[in-house]
């Protein structure tokens, strides 16, 4: 995705400026780590409550959460009208093509508000890194994605201990059908796999996913500003081919948005859902 | 090819480690959203949900004793149907059996009458011929008187002795006819 041939080809003129930055020559700024670390706001220093603006915005993107979803079910009509039946298909959606496809009814049922934030968070926190003025990912800080994938963590090891710790932990550490002697090799590997590689996976693909994003948006959009304001000229028309770019990967980014927060409730889900099996 | 377009600044912290504020701003908003999604959507959905279900279950329902009554009352319209043709057919049977009943006994009155008549007309002319025989009795009597007077050539005017003769002389006849009618026979 993200060494996508066409686009390399599109920035190939802007490395001239970036790599050897002439002391005539004007020089490209392009994005940076620190876009993921902007100045305090509000108590600055302060190790546990400092407030930059990714921070502010997850506020502001909770506030938006209830506002909606509130409103939405406030009054629920039997015949639902536009509003209330957008909100309605959306939590229709986790319900009965995440969790209770996976999990059933009844086990579904424990794990539905888990499972339901995890989505409308991660899809929210997601959008908002192609909201113009924005253009940051609430999930593009790490904090958020490790919050998520600890929850989820302690999820399904939980839903696992409790209805029934030997069988959970014997398919966990020694699947059954395995020769004896290769439990040596497997049951490191699967201990590795369930306990540590499982939440940081769901930590990286989202954080990754949004940071990539955002870094690839900043790059177009900023090479198109440099090539029609710093150059101009003839290099305007290398601008036009960024600003398509930018353009196509913000579209392409709505789509990665929408489908990071599924495969994160998704995977959570199957966790538990393999937790909860009595036999894999 | 990203890298090098990307500034790597040097007091830039490592994106891969979480400081304290991230995980609060993190924690915070998971919390919310969590609460408000279990304490309030979720079940606001379940409840609507649960009223939609009984609703449709209800609308069912409603349709089905509809379909029921209509069943019923169609059943009840064929079997009234059916009554009332078989009180027709009753009724026409009855009909027929009383015609037939009417006819055999104007059937009889006729025969009677007609018996009737024959009986009187019969007694009529059995009278009338009675009649006619008494009154040609006394006839024959003087007529065979006067023939036999003119040919004798003396009156019998001696009424006893005539009388006497006459009769005789029908007994003789009748007699007579009473044995060549069972001659006849």
């Amino acid at each position: 995705m993200l060494e996508t041939p066409l686009s390399a080809v599109a920035l190939i003129p802007i490395l001239a400026f970036a790599t050897a930055p002439a002391t005539d020559a004007p020089e490209f700024k392009g994005p940076s780590i620190l876009d993921f670390f902007p100045p305090a706001i509000f108590f600055e220093g302060n190790e546990f409550f400092e407030m930059n603006r990714i921070m502010l915005l997850r506020l502001v993107i909770v506030a938006l959460i209830f506002l909606l979803f509130w409103l939405g079910t406030r009054k629920m009509q039997l015949v639902p009208g536009r509003f209330q039946g957008t909100i309605e298909l959306g939590l229709e959606f986790v319900r009965k093509s995440i969790v209770e496809d996976l999990l059933g009814q009844k086990d579904g049922k424990r794990f539905l508000p888990l499972i339901t934030t995890m989505f409308f968070l991660v899809l929210f926190m997601n959008l908002t890194g192609i909201v113009p003025g924005i253009n940051i990912a609430g999930t593009s800080v790490i904090g958020l994605p490790l919050v998520l994938a600890v929850a989820a963590y302690i999820a399904f090891v939980w839903a696992g201990l409790r209805k029934h710790p030997w069988t959970f932990l014997r398919n966990a550490l020694f699947p059954p059908g395995v020769p004896w002697p290769l439990y040596i090799i497997v049951t490191p590997i699967e201990f590795i796999s369930m306990f540590v590689l499982r939440p940081v996976t769901l930590t990286l693909r989202l954080l990754m996913n949004m940071i990539v994003g955002h870094l690839l948006l900043v790059l177009f959009f900023s090479a198109t500003a440099f090539f029609m304001v710093e150059l101009g000229g003839w290099w305007i028309a290398a601008s036009a081919v960024t600003l398509a770019f930018g353009t196509a990967f913000t579209f392409f980014e709505i789509l990665v948005s929408v489908l990071q927060a599924y495969v994160f409730a998704l995977l959570t889900t199957v966790y538990i859902q393999l937790a909860l099996a009595d036999e894999h | 090819m990203l890298a090098e377009l990307i500034i790597a600044a040097d007091e830039a912290p490592n994106p891969l480690l979480p400081a304290w504020y991230d995980i609060v701003y993190s924690l915070i908003p998971f919390i919310l959203v969590l609460l408000l999604f279990w304490r309030v959507v979720l079940p606001r959905m379940q409840k609507m949900l649960d009223e939609r279900a009984a609703l449709i279950e209800g609308g069912i329902e409603k349709a089905e004793s509809a379909q029921a009554e209509a069943k019923a009352a169609l059943e009840e319209y064929n079997k009234l149907l059916a009554e009332a043709r078989a009180e027709a057919a009753t009724i026409r049977e009855k009909a027929r059996a009383e015609g037939g009943v009417i006819l055999a006994e104007l059937k009889e009155q006729a025969q009677a009458e007609a018996a009737r008549v024959t009986a009187t007309a019969q007694q009529q002319i059995e009278a009338e011929r009675q009649a006619a025989l008494v009154s040609l009795r006394a006839e024959v009597g003087t007529l065979a008187l006067d023939l036999a007077s003119g040919v004798i050539g003396e009156s019998l005017t001696d009424d006893k002795r005539a009388t006497s003769l006459v009769d005789r002389f029908l007994a003789d006849l009748e007699s007579d006819s009473t044995a060549t009618t069972k001659a006849a026979k």
